[in-house]
C-alpha cells in the first residue's frame, strides 16, 4: 500500500467519522419532537419523491423559470454522486476499484457522462453566481455567505476534476481520452508541454484538492442551510398529503400543555422541516404578510425554529429546560419568533404551496398561537370581544342567534327536516347575519329553488363552524363548537351540506372528520357547476357583468383544490372565461381575511386587501367575482379605498348566477 | 387581605324581547351572561391581586345556575367564590340586595380583613347603579363610584387614590381604606381564561350560602325587605319623530334615506 493511500484512508476515516458525529448531533434533536405518523399512503409518498425532487417538479414550478438551473445542477449532482463515490473508493483501494476496470464500453460511457455532467454543473454554478450578483430576485438573500461557500466548493470540485483528468490526459495515462472532451481540452490548454514529473505532481495535487474539497463539502453540509441536500428528499417523502395540514386535535385534561412554546413541543416533522429549508425565499415571495411589510417572514420563521432548536437542543437532550425562548417579543433576535409575526399569518397557505420541499409553515404558526391563547391568554386585544362572542353567541359579532332567520321569509326558506329535505343549506354567520352576506344567501337560495333542489336550513339553531377560532389557536372553544355542530347535524339526520363560505366548507369537510363528522360537504361553486352541467339552470343571457375577474379564495383553492368549478360557472353565465389576475389559481394572493385576520386590526405595512384590490383593478374589471364572504368584504373595502366602488361591483358567484337566471 | 368583587348574572339583553301585551321581559330561553359592567370590576380585583397579593373573593346573589358565572370568575384567577342563593332572597330590590351582599361581605371579613370591594357601575338589566353604594353604606365603607383608574393603593397608610370619570371631567379622590369602588368599563380590558385555569375551575367548589349562613331577619330580605316594588314595565310610547327604513336588514339603503332626510331638513349640507 502506498503512503498516499494510507494518508487518504486516515483522512477519509476521520472525515466520515466527523460527518457521522455531526449528523447524529443534528438529527437527534429532531427526535426531541412529538410523534407524528408520516408513513400512511406509502405509494403516494414514493410518487412524491419521484415527481418532485427526482423529476425536479419542485423547482420548475409556479412560474419560477430559473428553477431549471437547480434542476440541471441537481441531475448533474446525482450523476456526479456516482463519480465521486467511485473516486473515494478508488482512493481507498486503488488497486481493486476504478472505472478503468469496467468493460471498455461502460467505462467510456461513464467517463463521457461524468465529463459532461461536470462542465454542466460548473456552468450551472456560474449562472447561479451571476444571478446572485447581477440580477438577484428580491426574495433571496443574494449575498448570503453560505451560498457562495457552497457554490465555491462545487466549482472547486469541478475544476479539480478537470485539472486531474487534464493532467492525466496530458500524461497519456487516461485511456478514455477521446470520451472526455472537456478534460481533453483542459489537458491541451493547461498541461501540454509540461514535463512528466510536473504532470505527475499536477495529477497528485488536483487529486488531493478534489479529495479534500469533497470531504470538506460533506462535512460542511450539516452546519449550513445546505443540509437540505441530505434532508429535502426525505422531507418530500414525509410531506403532508394535504396542501395545508388539518390541525390535529388537542386532548383537554388537567396538567396538559397546549400548543408550542418550546421546540420539543413541535412534532419531529416540524423540526425536520427546519433542516430542509435552503432559504430559496419562494415562501417570502408569495406570503401576503411578508410582501406587505409585516413582521412575519415565513423563511425566517423556519430559520429561527432551526436556530432555536440548535440553541436549546443539547440542553433538552440532557433533560434540561430550554434556555432560549422560542416565542419572543423581539423579532430581530435570531432564534425566536415574535408574537407579532405569529399573529400576522393569514393561514393562506401560499408559502406551503410554493415550497419546493414541502415545509409546513402554517401548522407551526397555529401551534404557537394555541400556546399563546390557551396557556397564556395572550393575543391582540381586539380578539377578546371576538372570542367572547364566539363562545357566548356562536357568531363573530355577538348578534342574537335568532337574528339568523331574518332572511328566511324573503327566500321562502324552510327548516331542514331529515327524510323531507335532501340538502342542508348551512348558511354561515356571514350569510345569516351580515347584511351584505344575506344578499348572497338570497341569491344562493334563488339558484337552489330555480333548480328545484330540496333544501332546508337550521335557522336560529345554526351555529358558527368555528373556523377562525381554530386558526387563531383557540382550540378549546373550537373543540366544543365542532362537537356541538357534528352532534347537531347527526341529530337532525343531515347527510349532505351545501355551504357558501370556503371557511365553513373547509371546516365542515376536513376539520369535522376528526369529530366523526362524515358528511358530504359541497361548496356552492361546485354545486352550481354541477347544476349547470346537468342543465338544471337556464340563463337569459342578459346579465350585465362586463369584464369579470375571478379571485380564488385560499380555503377553496389552495386548501381544497377547487379552481375550475367557479370559472366554469362564470363562463357558462357570461359566455366568456373570467379574466385572471396575475396571481391566480395556486398562486392567488390572499385577501387578508383568513386565519382569523378578518377580526383583527392590520396596522403594520400596507393593507393586504388594498394590495389585492389593486391587483384586481389592474385587469380593469367591471365585476370582481368571489366565492367567500371574507374576500367579499375585503374587496368592497378595497374598492372604497381606491374610490372605485361605483365603477366596479363585487359579486359572489351565486349572485352572478342568480342575476342571470331566466 | 381580601378584595371582594361583586358580580351579577344577567339575561343577555341583546337576546331579550319584551312581551308586547304585558310589557315585561321574556326571559325564557334567554342565555345568561356576566353583567358586562362587572367584568372590569373582577379584572380590577385580579389586578390588585397581581400587584399586592390580595386574595380575591368573588360573590354573587342569584339563582343556583349562577354557579357557572362564578366558575368562570375562578377560571380567571379569583381565589374563592361565594354564591348567595335562597328562595327567600327572591324579589329583592336594591335595598334588600345590598343588605344580603353587605352581610355576606361582613362574613367574609371574619376570615381576613376586607380592604376593597369592587362592583360594576350598574347592571344592564336593572340599570339602577344603587347596589354598590348601598353595600358601602351598609358596611360603612367609603363609596367611590364611576372610577376609571385606581391610581395608588397605599396599604401601609391604608389609603387609596382613584380617578372618577364624570361628565366632561375627571375627579381625583383619595380616601382611607376600606372602600367600595364601582368601576366604569374604561378602567381596564378584562382578561381571558387560560385552558388550564378553565379545567381547574370546572372542578373548583363554589361556596353556597343561603340565609341560614348569613342569618338576616326575614323582613330584611327578598320581597319583604324591599322598599320599592315594580308595578309595571312598559316601553314609553313614541310621540314624535319618524322611523326610516329598515336599518337592521338594509343598512345601506337606510343610511341613504337618513342622509336624504337630513339634507331635506337642512341639518346637513354637502
Amino acid at each position: 500500500m502506498s503512503a498516499n493511500t494510507l494518508i487518504f484512508i486516515v483522512v477519509f476515516v476521520i472525515s466520515i467519522a466527523f460527518f457521522g458525529w455531526s449528523c447524529y448531533n443534528r438529527f437527534r434533536l429532531v427526535a426531541l419532537g412529538k410523534p407524528d405518523d408520516r408513513l400512511k399512503e406509502i405509494a403516494k409518498r414514493v410518487w412524491s419523491v419521484i415527481y418532485y425532487p427526482l423529476a425536479q417538479r419542485c423547482t420548475i414550478s409556479h412560474g419560477y423559470r430559473f428553477g431549471i438551473n437547480h434542476a440541471i445542477l441537481f441531475w448533474a449532482f446525482v450523476l456526479l454522486l456516482i463519480a465521486n463515490t467511485e473516486f473515494l473508493l478508488h482512493g481507498l483501494a486503488p488497486d481493486y476499484i476504478g472505472l478503468s476496470k469496467l468493460p471498455a464500453g461502460a467505462y467510456h460511457a461513464l467517463a463521457w457522462i461524468f465529463d459532461i455532467a461536470s462542465i454542466i454543473a460548473l456552468l450551472a454554478v456560474c449562472s447561479a453566481v451571476i444571478r446572485r450578483l447581477v440580477f438577484p430576485p428580491s426574495y433571496i438573500d443574494a449575498k448570503s455567505g453560505d451560498a457562495f461557500v457552497i457554490l465555491g466548493l462545487i466549482s472547486a470540485l469541478m475544476l479539480a476534476f478537470f485539472g486531474m483528468h487534464g493532467a492525466e490526459i496530458a500524461m497519456g495515462t487516461e485511456k478514455a481520452v477521446s470520451y472526455m472532451p472537456i478534460s481533453a481540452f483542459a489537458g491541451t490548454v493547461f498541461f501540454s508541454g509540461m514535463s512528466a514529473g510536473a504532470l505527475e505532481t499536477a495529477v497528485n495535487v488536483f487529486w488531493w484538492i478534489h479529495a479534500i474539497v469533497l470531504l470538506a463539502f460533506l462535512n460542511y453540509l450539516p452546519y449550513s442551510k445546505h443540509m437540505h441536500i441530505l434532508t429535502s428528499i426525505p422531507n418530500c417523502f414525509f410531506r403532508s398529503l394535504e396542501t395545508v395540514n388539518t390541525q390535529p386535535r388537542e386532548t383537554f385534561a388537567k396538567g396538559n400543555v397546549y400548543g408550542t412554546e418550546r421546540i420539543d413541543q413541535f412534532t419531529w416533522k416540524d423540526l425536520f422541516d427546519s433542516y430542509s429549508c435552503t432559504e430559496c425565499g419562494r415562501c417570502v415571495d408569495n406570503c401576503p404578510a411578508a410582501s406587505t411589510g409585516k413582521a412575519l417572514d415565513p423563511k425566517k420563521l423556519i430559520h429561527n425554529i432551526k436556530v432555536n432548536m440548535l440553541q436549546n437542543g443539547p440542553g433538552l437532550v440532557r433533560n434540561g429546560e430550554p434556555t432560549h425562548p422560542l416565542i419572543g417579543i423581539d423579532n430581530d433576535k435570531d432564534g425566536s419568533v415574535s408574537e407579532e409575526a405569529i399573529w400576522d399569518c393569514t393561514t393562506c397557505g401560499a408559502c406551503m404551496e410554493v415550497c419546493p420541499v414541502f415545509i409546513e409553515h402554517v401548522p407551526k404558526v397555529v401551534d404557537m398561537r394555541r400556546n399563546l391563547v390557551e396557556m397564556k391568554a395572550k393575543f391582540p386585544h381586539e380578539l377578546l370581544n371576538f372570542f367572547e362572542n364566539m363562545e357566548g353567541r356562536s357568531n363573530p359579532w355577538g348578534i342574537a342567534p335568532e337574528k339568523r332567520t331574518a332572511w328566511m321569509e324573503e327566500a321562502g326558506a324552510k327548516p331542514f327536516e331529515a327524510g323531507v329535505t335532501e340538502y342542508l343549506f348551512f348558511v354561515g354567520c356571514s350569510g345569516a347575519l351580515d347584511p351584505r352576506g344575506r344578499h348572497v344567501t338570497l341569491a344562493t337560495a334563488k339558484v337552489l329553488n330555480a333548480a328545484g333542489i330540496s333544501w332546508g336550513v337550521l335557522g336560529k339553531e345554526e351555529l358558527c363552524c368555528g373556523d377562525s377560532m381554530r386558526r387563531l389557536g383557540n382550540e378549546y372553544i373550537f373543540d366544543s363548537m365542532a362537537q356541538e355542530n357534528v352532534n347537531l347535524f347527526k341529530e337532525k339526520g343531515v347527510k349532505k351540506i351545501i355551504v357558501q363560505c370556503p371557511h365553513c366548507y373547509n371546516t365542515l369537510k376536513n376539520d369535522y372528520r376528526q369529530y366523526g363528522g362524515d358528511f358530504e360537504v359541497i361548496h356552492h361553486a361546485e354545486f352550481i357547476n354541477s347544476l349547470i352541467e346537468k342543465k338544471k339552470l337556464k340563463f337569459n343571457g342578459s346579465g350585465d357583468f362586463g369584464k369579470v375577474v375571478f379571485h380564488d379564495s385560499c380555503y377553496l383553492g389552495r386548501y381544497n383544490s377547487i379552481y375550475e368549478e367557479p370559472r366554469k360557472v362564470i363562463a357558462a353565465v357570461t359566455n366568456k372565461a373570467p379574466a385572471e389576475m396575475e396571481r391566480n389559481h395556486e398562486k392567488a394572493f390572499c385577501c387578508g381575511g383568513g386565519g382569523g385576520r378578518m377580526w383583527m386590526e392590520e396596522s403594520a405595512g400596507d393593507r393586504i386587501y388594498i394590495v389585492r384590490t389593486e391587483q384586481a383593478l389592474k385587469e380593469k374589471p367591471d365585476t370582481i367575482c368571489t366565492c367567500c364572504p371574507f374576500c367579499m368584504t375585503m374587496f368592497e373595502d378595497g374598492l372604497k379605498d381606491k374610490e372605485s366602488e361605483d365603477s366596479v361591483r363585487v359579486l359572489d358567484l351565486a349572485e352572478i348566477v342568480a342575476e342571470a337566471l331566466e | 387581605m381580601i378584595v371582594v368583587a361583586c358580580i351579577k348574572q344577567v339575561p343577555d339583553t341583546t337576546q331579550v324581547k319584551t312581551d308586547p301585551v304585558t310589557g315585561t321581559l321574556i326571559r325564557e330561553g334567554v342565555p345568561f351572561i356576566v353583567n358586562p359592567f362587572d367584568s372590569p370590576a373582577l379584572e380590577e380585583a385580579l389586578k390588585l391581586k397581581d400587584e399586592y397579593g390580595f386574595r380575591v373573593v368573588v360573590i354573587s346573589m342569584g339563582p343556583p345556575n349562577t354557579e357557572v358565572t362564578l366558575k368562570k370568575a375562578l377560571a380567571l384567577g379569583a381565589d374563592d367564590a361565594v354564591l348567595l342563593s335562597d328562595r327567600a332572597f327572591g324579589g329583592a330590590d336594591t335595598l334588600a340586595t345590598s343588605k344580603v351582599l353587605a352581610e355576606a361581605i361582613s362574613k367574609i371579613a371574619e376570615e381576613d380583613e376586607v380592604a376593597v370591594v369592587l362592583c360594576g357601575r350598574q347592571s344592564i338589566d336593572g340599570d339602577t347603579a344603587q347596589v354598590g353604594p348601598g353595600i358601602a353604606t351598609r358596611l360603612g365603607f367609603t363609596p367611590l363610584t364611576l372610577v376609571d383608574q385606581i391610581q395608588e393603593l397605599d396599604l401601609a397608610a391604608k389609603k387609596v387614590r382613584v380617578r372618577r370619570k364624570l361628565e366632561g371631567r375627571h375627579e381625583i379622590v383619595e380616601t382611607p381604606l376600606p372602600t367600595l369602588i364601582t368601576v366604569v368599563r374604561e378602567i381596564n380590558q378584562p382578561r381571558y381564561p387560560t385552558v388550564p385555569m378553565r379545567l381547574i375551575s370546572s372542578d373548583a367548589e363554589v361556596r353556597l350560602w343561603d340565609n341560614s349562613t348569613i342569618g338576616l331577619p326575614a323582613e330584611l330580605i327578598g320581597l319583604a325587605g324591599s322598599a320599592t316594588q315594580v308595578r309595571k314595565i312598559f316601553s314609553p310610547e313614541r310621540t314624535e319623530g319618524e322611523i326610516l327604513g329598515d336599518g337592521e336588514n338594509k343598512p345601506d339603503e337606510t343610511a341613504r334615506l337618513l342622509i336624504d332626510a337630513l339634507l331635506e331638513k337642512d341639518v346637513i349640507s354637502i
